[in-house]
């Protein structure tokens, strides 16, 4: 089974803290972390490889330091590795993310199971892997928390749902987007990181990918950013002044007068 | 694609240097310079008293659908046949946009033995309802759910197009804007339009709740966005209102290729975080997995369910399927009651659009209490209880 893994470079954003002043995000000093959730997607590469042989790329669009995150990927027991990285990607949405992916799936030669996070801490859209999918014409499943069965032409998948979960057949070649339940990530192994060290990341432009400028970057999205601001304060704040016991007894008058809680059924 | 900066108007003022959200601007010999993390969001630009910035105009190719496109739809999420609330949400929002746009509010609704469902959509306030009814549209597959939305959308060229930010939703939209070749934005908590420009403004949090962004969709047709359940105004039912029903059959050779073998519903824990009123939320705070006993009495008391930080879960107290937040799941309850929890970035994100939120924390500067309605200083285990106490007191 040949596996191709999407994963994308972000700022932490654990560490990533507000400036209570200008409400502006301070990053210095942040580290750039891979996408928690694309370490669960190359758990998943990594368990289904040990399942049914075959082969693991990842493949990743962003600035050069992105490479970094690729070498991180080898240390994990990746095989290869590919950056898409050009200036003329800056900007994009998710539509000219999928426009670069797209090609860079095709650059790899194809896969029988694409692999991407749930979503991407930074954006949170969740919409790269679906587009994906339809950019490449294969068949989806998002949020997978898991599979029974992991055959040559297809897998059947636990899907998870607002209200439980779906067992879906899923066709190969295909694509996925897992959620944390597929598995914890286990840590890199000791020859993947001396790999990693001397790795040297392939790197491909929108030239090299047959893309023109226009189909990548801001200048092939759809959609604009035109107001960044930070959120409102939430409404009326209160802070209940009294010994913890008190304090207990008035909140639940308050919620009670609020008729938040009800009391009569 | 660039942000131009004209060094000779640059006065180094560094005004774009604290306004960039991405630190993606700084100083060198007093001019500005920008780096790799910049995203060309313009808010620099704005902000620079000497016009010294500017994007670097797009030049696109010319796209007649925003000419031609007419109608507010919604996308009518059905499962097993049942609404969920979000569809209510949905044509609430959708109607207040169709009416500042002088446009029709129309459902689409599929599936099959769902034809039922029209008479509800009418009363929650469509005018039209795209209906497709097809033994292959039984359950979700997203493949053909999107070919038959993409069709729909191409058939009938809707200029918005509302879906709920739902699993479902958020697994099949973005296949459907890339199949109809449009913009979507995920996850909206705001939207309106601009009236001069016929645009959707979609507002949304973004980096994990740090920033909030406004993003449009310019050109392309549908402007597409997904919409956080449980933060717009319900439709108003009108009783026995009815309206137009247009139905679509599936061509012979249409099938999906996944294949939908199962469908398991909330078992052990399974929780249904999302459509909670109520929901009783665990911390770290509160020292030891017994704790959550606590947690689950009062959830109970309140009719709620039981939900918990990651803090909680990484210490094996509880299931990952309650964790709320940016790596669990996004709540918007009537009632929020966090016991012994920080208030992290990451956890707010998922939970700071309830409607109430209680917060109990020992720390007087847990970030929490910022956005708290109710903020209780002091030990969870001598708070809780007596809320127990005084809720049962006075229900008699
Ligand atoms: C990429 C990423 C994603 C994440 N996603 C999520 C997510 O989805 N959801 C999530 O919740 N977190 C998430 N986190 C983790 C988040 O950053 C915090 O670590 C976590 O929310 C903290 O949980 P906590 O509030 O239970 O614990 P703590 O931060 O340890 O807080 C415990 C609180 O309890 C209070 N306390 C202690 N004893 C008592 C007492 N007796 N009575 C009252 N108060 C008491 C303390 O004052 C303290 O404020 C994520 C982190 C990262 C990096
Ligand atoms: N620039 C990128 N490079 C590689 N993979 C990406 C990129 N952006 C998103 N992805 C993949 O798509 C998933 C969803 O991202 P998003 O739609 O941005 O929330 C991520 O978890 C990654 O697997």
């Amino acid at each position: 089974m040949k596996i191709i893994v999407c994963i994308k470079q972000v700022p932490d954003t654990a560490h990533v803290k507000l400036d209570p002043v200008t409400h502006t995000l301070k990053r210095e000093g942040v580290a750039s972390i891979i996408n928690p959730f694309d370490l669960f997607a190359l758990e998943a590469a990594l368990r289904l490889r040990e399942e049914a042989q075959g082969s693991i790329h990842v493949l990743s669009m962003g600035p050069p330091q992105a490479a970094e995150a690729i070498k991180e990927a080898i240390g994990y027991g990746v095989d290869e590795g590919l950056l898409l990285s050009d200036r003329a990607f800056a900007g994009a949405d998710t539509w000219a993310t999928t426009a670069a992916l797209a090609a860079g799936v095709r650059m790899l030669g194809g896969a029988d199971l694409v692999i991407c996070g749930k979503q991407a801490v930074d954006g949170d859209t969740a919409q790269v892997g679906p587009g994906l999918a339809q950019r490449l014409g294969l068949p989806h499943v998002a949020f997978v928390k898991g599979w029974r069965e992991c055959a040559a032409d297809h897998l059947v998948v636990e899907r998870q749902m607002d209200d439980g979960f779906d067992l879906v057949r899923l066709p190969l070649p295909g694509l996925m987007t897992v959620v944390r339940e597929v598995g914890e990530p286990r840590p890199p192994s000791l020859k993947g990181k001396m790999r990693a060290k001397k790795y040297e990341v392939p790197l491909a432009g929108a030239a090299a990918l047959g893309l023109g400028e226009a189909e990548v970057g801001l200048a092939g999205s759809f959609t604009q950013v035109v107001e960044v601001f930070a959120p409102p304060a939430s409404g009326q704040r209160q802070m209940i002044e009294a010994p913890a016991e008190e304090a207990g007894r008035l909140v639940i008058d308050h919620l009670v007068r609020d008729q938040i809680i009800r009391l009569g059924s | 694609m660039a942000l131009l900066i004209d060094k000779q108007k640059c006065s180094g003022c560094g005004a774009c240097v604290e306004a960039c959200p991405f630190e993606a601007l700084s100083l060198a010999d007093d001019k500005a310079q920008v780096n790799e993390a910049c995203t060309l969001c313009g808010t620099c630009v704005d902000v620079c008293p000497e016009g010294a910035l500017a994007v670097e105009e797009v030049t696109r190719a010319a796209d007649d659908r925003a000419a031609t496109s007419r109608g507010v739809w919604v996308f009518a999420e059905q499962r097993d046949g049942v609404l969920p609330e979000v569809v209510a949400e949905l044509l609430g929002q959708g109607g207040r946009l169709a009416a500042d746009l002088g446009v029709e509010l129309s459902a689409v609704l599929l599936g099959h033995g769902v034809s039922g469902l029209a008479g509800e959509l009418f009363a929650l306030g469509a005018q039209t309802v795209y209906l497709a009814d097809d033994p292959r549209l039984q359950y979700f597959n997203d493949d053909l759910y999107a070919e038959v939305l993409a069709r729909l959308i191409a058939l009938h060229g809707p200029e918005v197009l509302l879906a709920g930010a739902t699993a479902l939703g958020r697994s099949l939209i973005p296949r459907v804007a890339t199949a109809a070749a449009t913009g979507l934005t995920a996850d909206c908590t705001g939207l309106a339009i601009d009236n001069q420009r016929r645009l959707l403004l979609q507002t949304r949090p973004a980096f994990g709740g740090n920033i909030m962004a406004t993003i449009v969709c310019p050109l392309a047709r549908p402007q597409m966005a997904t919409v956080r359940p449980r933060v717009m105004k319900k439709a108003q039912r009108q009783e026995g209102a009815s309206g137009r029903l247009v139905t679509m059959n599936l061509e012979a050779g249409l099938a999906a290729a996944t294949q939908v073998l199962e469908m398991v519903r909330s078992l052990g824990e399974e929780v249904n975080l999302t459509a909670a009123e109520v929901v009783v939320v665990g911390g770290r705070g509160l020292g030891k997995p017994e704790g959550f006993d606590l947690v689950r009495h009062m959830a109970q008391e309140l009719g709620g369910v039981v939900g918990a930080t990651r803090g909680a879960v990484d210490a094996g107290w509880i299931g990952h399927a309650h964790q709320v937040g940016q790596t669990g799941r996004t709540i918007g309850p009537k009632l929020y009651i966090g016991l012994g929890v920080s208030g992290a970035v990451q956890h707010l994100v998922g939970m700071q659009s309830s409607e109430v939120i209680v917060a109990v924390n020992s720390d007087p500067n847990a970030p929490i209490f910022q956005v708290a309605t109710y903020g209780i200083v002091g030990d969870l285990y001598s708070v809780a209880p007596a809320m127990l106490a005084r809720l049962k007191e006075l229900r008699g």
